[in-house]
């Protein structure tokens, strides 16, 4: 899986080379060569390897029989699996080839993103798995989905995740079987069931997607369950008939109510939150010259989505305005008024031609109709396309912020760049070629602007977002508008560098320069379509629209404007109104607990760091002395401990995350060495993280325990925070300035990844601090590494699958333009320290397999709040969110990840592969702790090695010295293991957050 | 065309109104000057003239009221486009009334009529400036913010955009149109700070016309059937060095028109006349 996970051949050569598992270099080779392969073959396959490769390595034995068997039947689904998948996937391949060969640049695409897709698939799938929370929640999916859903096809999908599931949980089982043991007891009852239970069907699941088009009518389809965003809207415009499609784009309606575009390159499910697979098929880009449209056909859905956008007042126009464009929708509808026919009056008022539609109106529409005669349909929507094409406010995009002085604005995006309004009037704009520079963080947008003639510096202006979302929501809408109108080739996706942190979202699509070569090269006679002017009137032309998806029909709509987004005279009033609403609803999270929770940070920060300095000055690195705790630290081979800590509520530490993160993406670029601790593990920085390890001096790994609450809003956001966006075409790259806050976002993305598989483990509402202590054996540290990494491997691929999954996501979910820069910024001195041997950790991490045991641990205490926090939802995983989580109060939790490792001299980055000897897992609780040790012991070269790893999970209701405990977790093993060394110490801190419950 | 920003310039009437006694005493002014009302009267019959005789234009008077000593500068009681007229808060508190006769003539015309109820707006015609595609409403000492909002919602089909100004009464004190797409400008600072606004907040390229004077950079533009561009400038008397740069315009019909005593009370060549296109658009 973890080979799947990293959809470059770079990952997976990783993994081949560290792990020498001859699975591996099977999935590379396929995916290398087997494009058309779908994408579930590649999966069952992967898992298959995995499952070949763990048991190879000897895992198998500790798994429990009942397990085994499990996976005997996650072998067997893949072949039911197969064929339906196929089908999707083929379709999908057909139609990106039609559409490589239309444009230069985009042909390149297509084929990445057929790959992409198939792989991120994989790895979302691993990564909700792997993470702890993660684990419960497509666990819940997957129930809600066969509970909710009658359909044998979704739950062929489902066993399809289950399998993957299954894996994870075999791993996380083998290292507690005691606590998996339990959770089969709690069956399907418990919210952290594990996913086997409930997949039966090895087929693939099949979801119907209902998509309200522009003519109001609704179009159904079959699509499989993990299908991409590309898919549907495929599917969507051949139903239309459409070629030029780049215009357009489907939404849907996220948790909170909001409109939201549906990334193509992105699976559905983990797009949409819930279990509502309804969509709309809209305008995405309006043309600022549709007669340079080359169909007719285009032109019509276009003057559709605007008939609606005029009707509902999204965009305004004057009376004059609206009559004009009513008797265009007449003429283009109905032709020619024929004057001994009755007036159609009364017909007419049926429709909606404007929010405050008169009698007066209705005349004149009629009235500037006879002018019209003689008009063809395709005539009359030219006419009404110049017309509206005129109007300030067409293809606008508006997104309500506030100013530095926390005065309402609204912020348009459209194809000249971003507008600023204050209610009606604009009060500044930002030509694209004058930004420089477009970031979010948090629920802060920023635009760095070039200097004008007679200014030096660059500057950069903010603008405050209602919330994360919004102001991710709104970073993207941009980086696709300045992609589309303003480059001649969307840029390619940023690659995975070495502490890349940040969203890499891009703009997938074509731009609007390539889509006119392409529809230049359209051969076709013009394509009959129906005017569907009785369908209009009962819809879209109703003041109402009838568009079932959206109960929010005008508001919402299609351009997912909010209708309180219009800039009316009176919305003034009203618009501040709502501001204020959301400030109360989302806001506290974002603004006040920010403030508090930065304070907090850093003042936690600096007693962290302290004890940080502390740490690694106490234990020497290079040689292993006998400190106490390494006295103290018995032979066994590493020990992990895991402090959870939970916290009241308001902390929100997002900064210390950054580390993590950037370990993610370097693991991105560099191999793909699994790291345990969940989100963040770089391969590319495994050799140096052996070598960390074969010094098996102390590190101290404090891993993130209190995911569980954070991750359902907290995590979306957080990872997707930050990210930065180079508009200028040319310099994109060069241009780019990491932003530290983008790092920061990733790595809270990335601790939020880890978070989620601990989730489960904390049971407990507080916040926890997970420490991991793993402590490797210091006979021969490359020796050691080397098998621990073997082990870890193998133990990592569920690993692996989890930091796939935060790379996914990454790529999928958070375009960070300059993700490489963040992290460096970022990170401090100490951080960088950390993050290199952050890569050690991983592996080491991986061999613990911490986090997954602390779900098997945690579960039995937890399994309220872990719900909970599954539920909301976050970035990654759309389908987590989907579970049940509804009735369960949202916690936000914040998470806080912190490694520190022992220097390590050696550099081994060959290692042999070691032989695993043994590994044990070892489960105690107390009232508020949890520690789960794992022992791992490996034989390598002829030496052995025994790594410990020990998981605490300290939960609490109110403030918990982290620190102390930390500091106490860490005197513990070293007196329990004295002849060994601390090699790292992950904290992992979870906070609470208030409800930010929208 | 009935379509949206067609025909800009074309006019077909223009509401003018005449010069109480008050105005040498009373009228508002930023520079204490001594008003020749037989002059400025003279000057102003020869500014309705040429609209009326040498245009062509249907020109509606309004009665002068002494009760309104700057009654004669009627754009700022109104702002017409299109078939919407938007009818004024003005700014100064004595200038409030003059929007009734204006508000007759306009009804009379056949005009939709949207008026400011919000007694928090103030908004000057003299600060509005409409390019043919889009508002600028400069925020002045008689227009606020409030009052560029209502305008905005008053012509909802076109950009509005607020620009400050920092120096002068009005935003057309120094600015105005010189046909599509030119922006006649003074040269001072602040003018030209205010041009580079305008252009940064717009979609659409303007082309520029600087001229020396800010006050010579008021005037008036109009596109007529028969006679194509026509330009409505300051004389040689005024301001020499402007009117040489508005004779480069070799497409425009340049007619200079006196404004030596109006331009007294800050009251420049637009500032004399509501500009109205009725005539029905032949499509």
């Amino acid at each position: 899986m973890t080979t799947e996970a990293s959809s470059e051949t770079e990952v997976k050569e990783n993994a081949e080379e560290s792990a020498a598992q001859p699975d591996q270099s099977e999935k590379a080779t396929q995916e290398t060569q087997e494009v058309l392969n779908t994408e579930e073959e590649d999966k069952e396959k992967g898992k298959v390897k995995e499952k070949e490769g763990k048991e190879g390595k000897g895992i198998s034995r500790y798994l429990p029989t009942w397990l085994k068997k499990q996976k005997s039947l996650s072998q067997t689904s893949p072949t039911k699996e197969t064929p339906p998948t196929e089908e999707p996937t083929s379709k999908v391949t057909e139609e990106e080839e039609v559409s490589a060969p239309e444009v230069n640049g985009h042909a390149e695409e297509a084929e990445e993103k057929e790959e992409v897709k198939s792989e991120p698939v994989k790895e979302k799938e691993v990564e909700s798995n792997s993470n702890g929370s993660a684990d419960t929640e497509p666990a819940k999916e997957e129930k809600l989905e066969e509970s909710v859903q009658t359909t044998p096809e979704e739950k062929k999908e489902t066993t399809k995740e289950e399998d993957v599931a299954e894996e994870e949980k075999k791993g996380q089982e083998q290292e507690t079987q005691a606590e998996a043991d339990v959770q089969e007891g709690d069956g399907q009852t418990s919210i952290f069931q594990s996913p086997f239970r409930l997949v039966r069907k090895p087929k693939m699941k099949v979801v119907v997607c209902h998509v309200t088009l522009l003519d109001g009518t609704d179009f159904s389809c079959e699509v499989e369950k993990r299908a991409n965003g590309q898919y549907l809207f495929f599917k969507v415009c051949e139903h239309l008939n459409l070629l030029e499609k780049d215009y357009f784009g489907l939404t849907y309606k996220d948790t909170h109510d909001e409109k939201c575009w549906l990334d193509p390159m992105k699976e559905i499910k983990r797009q949409i939150r819930s279990n509502n697979w309804q969509f709309s098929f809209n305008v995405k880009f309006y043309p600022p010259d549709p007669s340079l449209l080359t169909e007719d056909i285009t032109r019509y859905l276009l003057c559709l989505q605007l008939r609606d956008d005029v009707a509902s007042g999204r965009l305004p126009c004057s009376f004059v305005t609206h009559a004009l464009l009513g008797s265009y929708t007449l003429q283009a509808e109905f032709g020619d008024q024929e004057p001994d026919q009755p007036r159609p009056l009364d017909f007419i008022s049926q429709q909606t031609f404007a929010p405050n539609q008169s009698k007066e109106m209705e005349e004149k529409i009629l009235e500037l109709h006879k002018s019209h005669k003689g008009m063809t349909p395709a005539q009359a929507d030219i006419q009404f396309l110049e017309n509206a094409k005129k109007l300030s406010m067409y293809g606008v995009d508006l997104h309500r912020a506030k100013d530095s002085e926390g005065v309402d604005i609204m912020l348009g995006v459209c194809a000249n760049g971003l507008l600023v309004y204050k209610d009606r009037l604009r009060i500044n704009r930002f030509a694209w070629p004058k930004i420089l520079k477009i970031s979010y963080k948090r629920n802060n947008f920023y635009i760095k602007i070039r200097p004008g003639e007679t200014e030096q510096f660059e500057s950069t202006v903010g603008f405050k977002l209602q919330n994360h979302r919004s102001a991710k929501r709104l970073w993207k809408v941009c980086v696709e508008n300045h992609s589309f109108f303003r480059l001649n080739a969307p840029e390619p996706p940023t690659k995975a560098r070495f502490l890349t942190l940040g969203s890499k979202f891009r703009y997938s699509g074509r731009t609007q320069a390539q889509t006119r070569m392409a529809s230049s090269l359209i051969d076709r006679p013009a394509p009959n379509f129906e005017r569907t002017s009785s369908k209009r009137i009962s819809r879209s032309l109703d003041g109402a629209p009838v568009i079932s998806i959206t109960e929010a029909g005008r508001d919402m709509t299609e351009n997912g404007h909010d209708p309180n987004l219009e800039l009316q005279s009176d919305s003034k009033s009203q618009m501040r109104v709502h501001g204020d609403n959301i400030y109360v609803r989302h806001s506290n999270l974002m603004l006040e607990d920010h403030d508090k929770t930065q304070e907090e940070v850093l003042k936690h920060q600096a007693s962290i760091s302290q004890l940080k300095r502390s740490f690694m000055e106490a234990p020497p690195p290079s040689p292993p002395q006998p400190s106490q705790w390494e006295k103290r630290l018995t032979p066994s081979p590493a020990s992990t401990i895991r402090i959870q800590q939970q916290q009241v509520t308001t902390e929100v530490e997002i900064e210390e995350t950054v580390v993590i993160q950037e370990v993610s993406k370097a693991t991105k670029a560099g191999k793909v060495t699994v790291t345990s601790n969940s989100p963040a593990g770089p391969p590319a920085e495994q050799e140096s993280s052996e070598q960390k390890v074969r010094s098996d001096e102390e590190v101290v790994v404090v891993e993130e325990a209190n995911q569980t609450r954070q991750e359902s809003v907290s995590s979306e956001s957080e990872s997707e925070e930050e990210a930065e966006y180079h508009p200028n075409v040319t310099t994109s790259i060069s241009n780019t300035q990491i932003p530290e806050e983008k790092e920061e976002e990733d790595k809270l993305e990335g601790e939020e990844e880890g978070e989620k598989m601990e989730p489960e483990v904390l049971a407990a509402p507080a916040p926890a601090l997970p420490a991991e202590i793993s402590q490797p054996a210091e006979e021969t540290p490359q020796e050691e590494e080397e098998p621990r990494k073997e082990t870890e491997e193998g133990m990592k691929d569920e690993e692996e699958e989890k930091q796939g999954d935060p790379e996914t996501e990454e790529s999928t979910d958070d375009p960070m333009l300059t993700p490489d820069e963040t992290p460096k910024s970022f990170v401090p001195p100490e951080v960088e320290e950390e993050e290199q041997e952050e890569p050690k950790v991983n592996g080491e991490a991986s061999a613990v397999d911490a986090e997954p045991r602390p779900h098997g641990i945690c579960c039995s205490e937890l399994p309220v709040v872990k719900t909970e926090m599954v539920t909301i939802s976050d970035t990654f995983a759309a389908q987590k969110t989907e579970i049940a989580t509804k009735e369960v109060p949202i916690v936000h939790t914040e998470t806080k990840t912190i490694t520190y490792e022992a220097a390590q001299l050696d550099g081994n980055g060959e290692g042999e592969p070691g032989v695993l000897m043994t590994a044990q897992t070892i489960t105690s609780e107390s009232l508020c702790t949890t520690t789960t040790t794992h022992i791992t012991k490996t034989l390598k070269g002829g030496l052995s090695e025994t790594r410990i790893e020990k998981r605490i999970v300290i939960t609490g209701d109110c403030d918990i010295d982290h620190d102390q405990a930390l500091a106490q977790a860490i005197k513990e093993a070293k007196e329990q293991h004295p002849d060994m060394s601390v090699t790292r110490v992950v904290v992992h801190k979870e906070t609470e957050l208030a409800e930010e419950e929208d | 065309m009935a379509g949206l920003m067609a025909g800009f310039g074309h006019y077909t009437h223009a509401i003018v109104r005449g010069i109480p006694a008050s105005l040498a005493k009373e009228a508002l002014r930023t520079n204490q000057a001594e008003v020749d009302l037989d002059k400025a009267r003279t000057e102003h019959d020869a500014y309705v003239q040429v609209l009326r005789t040498r245009l062509g234009l249907e020109v509606v008077e309004l009665p002068a009221d002494e009760s309104l000593p700057d009654c004669v500068f009627v754009e700022d009681a109104a702002v017409v486009c299109g078939d919407t007229a938007l009818i004024t808060r003005p700014g100064a508190e004595s200038r409030r009334r003059e929007t009734e006769a204006m508000k007759e003539a306009l009804t009379d015309l056949n005009m939709n009529i949207v008026e400011i109820a919000d007694e928090n707006a103030t908004l000057d015609g003299g600060d509005v400036l409409f390019t043919g595609r889009e508002f600028f409403v400069g925020l002045s000492k008689r227009t606020n913010q409030r009052g560029a909002e209502i305008l905005a919602d008053a012509f909802k089909d076109y950009a509005v955009s607020t620009v400050p100004v920092l120096e002068g009464l009005h935003l057309k004190s120094f600015c105005s149109m010189g046909g599509p797409g030119l922006i006649v400008i003074g040269s001072s600072d602040p003018a030209q700070k205010a041009l580079k606004i305008m252009q940064q907040m717009s979609d659409h390229r303007y082309d520029k016309l600087t001229v020396p004077d800010d006050l010579a950079a008021n005037c008036i533009y109009m596109n007529l059937p028969d006679k194509g561009h026509v330009l409505l400038h300051c004389t040689t008397d005024e301001f020499p060095e402007s009117v040489k740069v508005f004779e480069k315009l070799k497409d425009h019909m340049l007619i200079p028109v006196s404004n030596l005593e109006k331009v007294k009370l800050d009251g420049a060549l637009t500032c004399c006349s509501v500009l109205i296109n009725k005539k029905k658009p032949d499509n």
